[in-house]
């Protein structure tokens, strides 16, 4: 799964500075694009797969699905930092400013970031067990209504200083941008699957080794 | 001796460049982060070993 990463990440990145066109507009800061939009839609992605997890142990009390919803909130919570960040330097070479308050999209997008990281401290607030998977469970569906809202946002804001690529019309770029941006936003959900997968494992360890240290004391 | 490296770069592109090394340090980070966790839980598996065989012949 790694070494698929790894080779997806290298493609996007020869795709990005020697196969796309560089916009006429934007020059080459509009590269940024090409992991900015994946982040954000990588993020979306951990948050909903955090949130069916979260109803998958509300519903059918699957023992794994808390932990499993909580390494992909906190997936989601890493991607969604790094849209923040590159959007915002993004923002800075074509907008001149780093944020912008007037901006739906942008504004949606850190309450939604902003939810999930309150997660974090619902969950800690609480003991370990039942009732604080259950709280968790219902905080992270409560926060996935907030997706497509966030996602929205961009087609119902007034300003439109945001582009706007993908419109009810298709993809306003050239073919060789939009095949570009498929293989990056491969790369980056690929790149979701191999860290959850490693963070999973990592915690399914440690809880064993707790059981163990437990039998052995 | 002409500038070089960053002394030449457009401001476009010390930001392009920027936003992919925020990326990639974010990424490096991260898996650092989780190699010395899972340095800890091989060292703390290693403990239970030895305390698993000193039960075993004590």
């Amino acid at each position: 799964m790694a070494g698929g990463c790894l080779v997806l990440f290298t493609t996007a990145l020869a795709l990005v500075f020697f196969y796309a066109p560089t916009d006429a507009n934007q020059g080459l800061s509009q590269r940024i694009f090409y992991f900015h939009v994946p982040l954000a839609f990588t993020a979306y992605a951990c948050f909903g797969w955090g949130a069916w997890k979260a109803l998958r142990h509300l519903w059918k009390r699957d023992p794994e699905a808390d932990l499993e919803s909580y390494v992909a909130i906190h997936q989601g919570v890493i991607f969604g930092a790094l849209t923040l960040a590159t959007g915002s330097i993004w923002a800075k070479i074509s907008w001149g400013v780093w944020w912008s308050w007037g901006e739906d999209q942008l504004v949606l997008f850190l309450v939604l970031f902003l939810f999930y990281c309150a997660y974090f401290m619902l969950r800690y607030s609480v003991e370990p067990g039942p009732q604080r998977a259950n709280m968790c469970a219902v905080y992270a569906l409560f926060g996935v209504v907030l997706i497509p809202v966030s996602f929205l946002a961009i087609r119902l804001s007034k300003s439109f200083i945001h582009p706007v690529v993908f419109t009810s019309h298709g993809y306003q770029m050239t073919n060789s941008q939009f095949l570009t941006f498929c293989v990056c936003l491969v790369a980056m959900l690929s790149l979701f699957v191999t860290l959850y997968s490693i963070e999973l494992a990592g915690k399914r360890l440690d809880a064993s080794l707790r059981e163990l240290r437990e039998l052995l004391a | 001796m002409a500038g070089t490296g960053a002394g030449i770069m457009s401001p476009s592109e010390k930001y392009t460049a920027a936003a992919y090394l925020v990326v990639f340090v974010a990424v490096l980070a991260y898996v650092v982060i989780i190699a010395s966790k899972l340095q800890r839980l091989q060292r703390e598996v290693a403990r239970l070993v030895e305390l698993a065989k000193e039960r075993q012949h004590g």
